[in-house]
């Protein structure tokens, strides 16, 4: 084992996470960060709100600079792909051909973006996931209106945009781009905007606040693409004209109609000069084909975020069982990115620390394994209005949303599963009473209980 | 140890409040970060460090 480094496989937060955990509980041996993309680790939240906005150059998205990695002497290798894992062994395979053998292995490949059959052969249609899917992005959405006509910013007509997907990434890509004049078509096969991150009383609401900015919501499933020939200036591809919808779809909740034309086959046609396609993630296993670990929807680890012996995953890749509510889960939530990103670091570090490999002599005294069991947090901005939710709002088979300022979007919503208090989800409440609904649901807690808490925190004065 | 935040990237998690409550606040109006002490005593540097690790927009650095 002598020399072998730790790898971290992944750099974006949880990856980074990982690797600045390791150093700081006292791994000195070799330590290599391996990322698929080209860039330093970037934070990914701002690329579907400041960055597609325009308002944050990509340069701020940055987590570390240069000289802020430095000392973590990383062996860091950009640009360069797992392609398998030899768990036995420990032993990666990258796609330069290199086989790195290590004393540990931390997987934060994260998720990629779900995207519709030929969708990747039609200029106009795009995902959003990376930084360079959002500055394709923004770049069409700079420029608006029809190809050589002038952008929105210098007076040119908006573009139409129709998002694919109305999930949390979908909401918030429409929101900035209706703040940036284009028409937007958000469509779902929900009839309620984030219906399964937030349920559907508060997801009423946003879709309220979508209609009231001129967002038009229509429910549905995409059955494909209507394209022109392509532009001898755009590339090879044919360019998006509309989006088809399968039959039977229907604006939502009362949106006045008549938006869309019929196809000669049948099913509505919504007619796009770009389509962003917001329909999710898929884990990104499929480079893992070991046999000892279980990739079927996320990489299965234990309570310790380990998958098997010196193997640990992190971030929005990583299914695991959180202790506390005795159930395998997965987030793609920045904040547990990075605090999973520390939590496996420490386990691995507590698992190889008896076995005492080179360049952990001089470690700190080895620590316990912990199970890892985060109060998880998520927010989203749209428009003016910031979402933020302790705990399990999606799969709930309870909620109880109290309006507190229908005009001002000052909501609070309470999630149970099992006759327990689980989640809870804050819009415009002061920031100390948003802090101390955290601990209501730190744990599951018995429904009334809950709600004497709830009110207790939000009492006035 | 020195402080700096750079609040225009703030996400409002309020997790730094959580983790070191003399060393950090929010605004009332929008949740953003406040520094209450930039350089706080040694009592307080591993809350600190904490905090800066686990901030989800990465608004807070510690320089030594």
């Amino acid at each position: 084992m002598t020399g072998l480094p730790i790898a971290v496989v992944g750099a974006s937060a949880a990856g980074l996470a990982a690797a600045e955990t390791l150093r700081r509980s006292g791994w000195r041996g070799p330590l290599t960060l391996i990322g698929d993309e080209p860039h330093l680790p970037y934070d990914r939240p701002p690329l579907s709100k400041q960055l597609l906005h325009g308002a944050w150059a990509p340069e701020k998205l940055l987590l570390r600079t240069t000289d802020q990695l430095a000392p973590l002497d990383l062996d860091l290798r950009l640009g360069t792909r797992a392609t398998g894992l030899d768990v036995a062994t420990r032993t990666l395979t990258l796609d330069d051909g290199t086989e790195l053998a290590c004393a540990g292995v931390i997987i934060a490949t994260g998720v990629a973006a779900r995207t519709l059959p030929g969708a990747d052969r039609i200029a106009g249609v795009h995902t959003l996931r990376t930084l360079d899917d959002a500055l394709a992005l923004r770049s069409r959405l700079a420029k608006g209106g029809a190809p050589g006509s002038e952008g929105v910013a210098a007076g040119g007509r908006g573009l139409r945009l129709v998002i694919v997907g109305n999930g949390v990434l979908g909401c918030e890509a429409a929101a900035v781009a209706r703040e940036l004049g284009h028409d937007v078509t958000l469509v779902g096969i929900e009839a309620t905007p984030m219906a399964a991150a937030v349920g559907t009383e508060v997801g009423e609401l946003l879709a309220e606040e979508h209609r009231a900015r001129g967002v038009r919501l229509v429910t549905g499933a995409v059955a494909g693409f209507e394209t022109a020939p392509a532009d001898p200036a755009d590339g090879g591809d044919p360019r998006v004209t509309a989006v088809r919808l399968a039959e039977g779809a229907a604006p939502s909740g009362g949106a006045p109609g008549g938006s869309g034309e019929t196809a000669p086959g049948g099913g509505r046609l919504l007619p796009a000069d770009l389509v962003l396609v917001a329909i999710g993630s898929r884990p990104a296993v499929e480079w893992l084909d070991d046999p000892a670990l279980d990739t079927g929807d996320g990489l299965r680890c234990d309570a310790y975020c380990a998958a098997a012996p010196g193997i640990y995953a992190a971030g929005d890749v990583a299914r695991w069982d959180h202790p506390v509510h005795g159930r395998p889960l997965r987030f793609e939530h920045r904040m547990n990115a990075t605090e999973q990103g520390m939590a496996a670091a420490r386990n691995l570090l507590a698992e190889l620390a008896p076995s005492a490999p080179a360049g952990a002599e001089e470690a700190a005294p080895a620590q316990e394994r912990r199970p890892f069991a985060p109060v998880p947090y998520f927010w989203s901005d749209q428009y003016a209005v910031k979402i933020q939710a302790y705990g399990l709002t999606a799969g709930a088979d309870r909620v109880e949303t109290t309006v507190v300022d229908r005009a001002e979007r000052r909501v609070l919503a309470l999630y149970g599963r099992d006759g327990s208090a689980v989640g809870v989800l804050i819009a415009g409440l002061p920031p100390r009473q948003v802090r101390a609904l955290r601990a209501v649901v730190a744990a599951p807690l018995p429904w009334e209980e809950a709600r004497e808490r709830i009110a207790a925190a939000t009492a006035p004065g | 140890m020195k402080i700096t935040l750079d609040a225009d990237k703030c996400c409002a998690a309020g997790q730094c409040v959580l983790i070191a409550p003399e060393v950090f606040d929010q605004r009332d109006e929008d949740g953003v970060v406040v520094l209450l002490d930039a350089a706080p005593p040694a009592a307080q540097h591993d809350a600190v460090h904490e905090a800066a690790a686990i901030c989800p927009a990465a608004v807070i650095e510690v320089h030594a």
